[in-house]
């Protein structure tokens, strides 16, 4: 039988995707391994490996197609030794709207409530009558990634009990998740329990009508037809847009500016971009920079100041035991903010490596989701543009965000007499329902003396 | 010195000598004790024999209903010796292939009666019974894990003591030297229904008093109360909430009184008794009071992986408490086992124990009865279908039986079935694997049965039971 090429779920939360490329034509030879297409997501764009061998034999789903629910057929595979034109011509009909979105797209809805976070792309498009029968089936439940072994009770157990059964231990024979294992989970308590189907909406002030965005006709009117040009938004600028809006609608925000002498950290980074051993093209082998003592300062700061080192949650907070800093890096068409993870363990070179690394993988929107989800506080970082001072919005789910000017040299008083400092501005961003003004000022405090006195970051 | 084992299990009944099978199975130094007989009581005096004496009083009523079918059989008789001598021959064949079994798995025979002295340690006396060849003697052994697997024997009631000549336990029913002209039988479980169902197609008058409202009390009352009729029907008197309250014996034969349960007292003389009141645990004599194991009612207490409250003393099948059956003995002892290897089963779920009562019509059943789910307060669905809506059965002659089905109604899990007709012994084991796979009632109604067959009833009822009945 031919094999339904599905559009792949690249992240548990990826609900649809755009195919940017295919990489294979109809009629190509395909080996298990090989990439078939290249699929965009939320903020990157990864590539898609084929599973099964055969022969290409219809694309189903156009390159540049937005859009695409997971699951749709996007392509029919003719299994070896199958007639490729029969398997072609018992193509299901693809799923999604084909095409590349043009410009006529209406903006699906207007903004009216934040969507809930993290970000979870609309609902798939209504099914329109002329794909009747081309949805494919579900999934089994679960990640999609395996079969799930589950007895037929224990699905329907878990189903009722509004549990997700691949988070469930097997304790039948070969790890089958029996009846047993459900009520097991069950009696376990919440630990297990799979999100609500919907989260509920953000709450809005009572008697106070949320505000509308005025629709995109209402806008283009604004201006002289032929004056601009229409660009549709991709993904990324999709979700920044998304992502910015809930940040500026429910977190409360407040500001806390610092100045920062940054003399011995310049002389320390000096000290010791010099150590480095030169490679074959008398190139150094790594270069340290601020930023990457910025990472590592407000890390062990976070770590110092634990409290602040948290995320809001409706029911809880939850107080983190590592200090995973987001790194905002502009990227052509948007940007990302990949996670420097356990960031107080790194040595600076270790966090410079790393950073390196995540700058080229983001340029290539080669990064993969784990590599820019979560994290409890983030470094945004102007200063190589000479920016002097600017706040920055909170990245959910942060409980902060700090942003950083560039080093100017000042003249400041120093014991009664005037002296040239190089002095750096920092603001961090705090969300009120988290890390209150005393609590941010400490953490921002923490921050100085690591960064004034960079030896602190080595004990 | 004591030879040493890993596992010793005392008795070679089913429990026993399955448990021992599959301890060796799993690489350990395995030995089993036995007094009397491989095989125990099922393979030698229970279950197996009477199955023989069962298919012969099957076959002779076939015989004598021949012209149903269009066949001639004139002058229909039987030979009680022969019939006997045939199911001496089942069993000895099959006590011989324990032995069989015993050798090829390396699991040591010790002959003698076991007594546990200590964890660990058992010594074996010389037994009366003459030793098999190849079995180790009477001594002192060890083994890590001593598993009990001693069975059970009849019960006895006060002034209803067998005697072994006019009043007899299954031992005795099992080798009559003629058939008796008619038959008290004391208790309807499934011993005393079979011997009825066998002795009344050999012509006897056979009556069976029950001191419950219900015969073969475990079972379905909606199926015990046809199997009555069935009975009834066949001529056996059947006295249910009533007792026998004495016996006077005379050289020949016996006079009951029994009580009606409703104020009234009768007399019944009959040539030969069965007391087949239950059995009760071979607890005796093995060292339990001295070591402290837990006896409760007359059973060795065990969890679901047959430890008793001693570490290294476990217990399995009849000893171990009800239901006191053939096959909950052998998956006991393998449970037992495994988890003693570490394998990590689950717990015999005595719920997924099926049991078959092998008269003429017979019965087959798993799970809750109807009236056992709602004292649970389940909700149910319940579905039914009768052998007069399928072919096979209409096509065999025997089209008496009903299958009943219980469905949880919140989940859908198939609780309970049970069946009364031909054939449904074979036929219960769709259901226990259904069960066992904790199928819903769309995996049964999606599975296809083949036609034509008695098995098309199962997917009927199943059907019956959500409305969605076929053939009725």
């Amino acid at each position: 039988m031919p094999i339904n090429i599905l559009m792949p779920a690249l992240s548990p939360t990826m609900e649809k995707g755009n195919l940017a490329k295919w990489l294979k034509k109809e009629g190509d030879q395909v080996k298990a391994g090989d990439i078939l297409a290249e699929i965009e997501t939320d903020k990157a764009t990864m590539e898609y490996e084929a599973v099964d061998e055969g022969v290409l034999a219809k694309i189903l789903v156009p390159e540049g197609a937005a859009d695409v629910a997971v699951n749709a057929p996007i392509a029919v595979l003719a299994a070896e030794g199958e007639d490729v034109k029969a398997a072609a011509a018992g193509a299901p009909a693809p799923a999604a709207k084909p095409g590349v979105s043009g410009p006529a797209a209406p903006a699906p809805k207007p903004a009216a409530a934040p969507p809930p976070s993290p970000p979870q792309p609309s609902p798939p498009p209504a099914p329109s009558p002329s794909m009747p029968t081309a949805q494919a089936a579900p999934a089994p439940a679960g990640n999609g990634r395996g079969r799930i072994f589950a007895s037929p009770l224990a699905r329907r157990l878990a189903k009722a009990a509004g549990l997700d059964i691949a988070r469930i231990a097997g304790t039948g024979p070969r790890g089958r998740i029996i009846a047993h294992d459900v009520e097991a989970a069950k009696a376990g308590g919440v630990a297990l329990r799979a999100p609500p189907p919907t989260a509920p909406p953000a709450p809005a002030a009572p008697g106070i009508a949320p505000v509308q965005a005025p629709s995109d006709e209402k806008i283009r009117a604004l201006f002289e037809p032929g004056s601009y040009e229409v660009l549709p938004h991709d993904n990324m600028r999709k979700i920044i847009a998304q992502r910015l809006v809930l940040a500026k609608q429910t977190i409360p925000h407040f500001y806390l500016t610092i100045s920062c002498t940054l003399d011995k950290l310049l002389s320390a980074r000096e000290d010791i971009n010099v150590t480095a051993p030169k490679g074959p093209d008398g190139k150094p082998a790594w270069k340290l920079s601020v930023n990457d003592f910025v990472i590592k300062a407000l890390a062990l700061a976070l770590i110092k100041v634990p409290d602040a080192n948290v995320t809001w949650t409706e029911t809880a907070m939850l107080k983190h035991k590592h200090a995973d800093i987001g790194v905002a890096v502009a990227i052509p068409g948007g940007l990302i903010t990949p996670v420097v993870r356990k960031a107080e363990t790194k040595s600076l070179m270790a966090i410079s490596a790393e950073m390196k690394d995540y700058a080229a993988r983001a340029r290539a929107r080669r990064l993969k989701p784990e590599e820019y989800q979560g994290g409890s506080s983030a470094v945004s970082n102007l200063g190589m543009y000479g920016i002097e001072e600017f706040s920055a919005v909170i990245n959910p789910p942060h409980a902060t965000i700090l942003a950083v000017g560039a080093g100017v040299e000042r003249a400041v008083v120093r014991d009664g007499k005037i002296a040239v400092a190089t002095q750096m501005k920092v603001t961090l961003s705090t969300d009120h329902r988290a890390v209150d003004g005393a609590l941010g000022a400490e953490l921002l405090a923490a921050f100085k003396i690591y960064v004034e006195s960079p030896t602190a970051m080595l004990v | 010195m004591a030879e040493s084992f890993d596992i010793i299990i005392i008795g070679s009944g089913p429990g026993g000598y399955v448990t021992a099978i599959r301890a060796a199975q799993l690489g350990f130094k395995t030995a089993v004790i036995e007094r009397a007989y491989l095989g125990g009581v099922c393979l030698n005096w229970g279950c197996i024999p009477t199955k023989a004496l069962l298919r012969s009083a099957e076959i002779f009523h076939y015989m004598q209903h021949a012209r149903n079918y269009g066949l001639a059989a004139e002058n229909v008789s039987y030979d009680a010796t022969a019939v006997v001598k045939r199911s001496r021959n089942v069993s000895k064949r099959l006590n011989d292939g324990v032995g069989f079994l015993m050798k090829k798995n390396k699991v040591s025979v010790i002959w003698g009666e076991a007594a546990i002295d200590a964890p660990g340690k058992v010594t074996v006396k010389p037994a009366s019974a003459e030793a098999p060849k190849g079995s180790l003697g009477p001594g002192a052994y060890e083994a890590k894990h001593i598993i009990i697997a001693t069975g059970a024997r009849p019960r006895m009631l006060p002034g209803l003591e067998p005697d072994q000549k006019l009043v007899w336990t299954y031992f005795e029913a099992m080798v009559p030297e003629r058939m008796p002209k008619s038959l008290l039988v004391i208790g309807s479980g499934a011993i005393g229904i079979e011997f009825a169902s066998f002795y009344r197609s050999f012509g006897a008058e056979v009556t069976v008093v029950e001191v419950l409202p219900q015969i073969l009390p475990v079972e379905d009352a909606e199926i015990a109360g046809l199997a009555r009729k069935a009975f009834e029907k066949q001529g056996i008197k059947i006295f249910t909430g009533a007792t026998v309250t004495r016996l006077d014996k005379k050289a020949d034969s016996v006079t009951a009184t029994i009580d009606d349960g409703k104020g009234g007292m009768q007399t019944l003389t009959v040539e030969r008794v069965i007391s087949a009141v239950g059995v009760t645990g071979n607890v005796e004599n093995l060292g339990l009071e001295r070591l402290g194991v837990k006896i409760d009612r007359g059973a060795i207490a065990i969890d679901g992986y047959g430890r008793t409250n001693v570490p290294g003393i476990y217990a399995i099948g009849d000893v171990a408490g009800p239901p006191m059956l053939a096959h909950k003995a052998e998956h006991e002892g393998v449970v037992c086992v495994e988890a003693i290897k570490g394998l990590k089963p689950h717990p015999l779920d005595k719920l997924k124990i099926p049991g078959c009562t092998y008269c003429a019509p017979q019965i087959a059943s798993v799970g809750f009865t109807e009236a056992a789910a709602k004292d649970k307060k389940l909700d149910v669905r319940v579905g039914r279908f009768p052998f007069v809506g399928n072919g096979k059965a209409i096509a065999l002659g025997e089209d008496q039986g009903l299958v009943k089905v219980i469905f949880d109604k919140v989940t859908g899990q198939l609780i309970g079935a049970h069946m009364i007709g031909v054939e449904v012994t074979e036929l219960i084991q769709g259901y226990v694997v259904a069960m066992n796979l904790e199928t819903t009632e769309e995996e049964l109604m999606h599975t296809v049965f083949p036609h034509p067959t008695l098995s098309e009833t199962m997917g009927e009822a199943v059907l019956d039971a959500y409305g969605r009945v076929l053939n009725m």
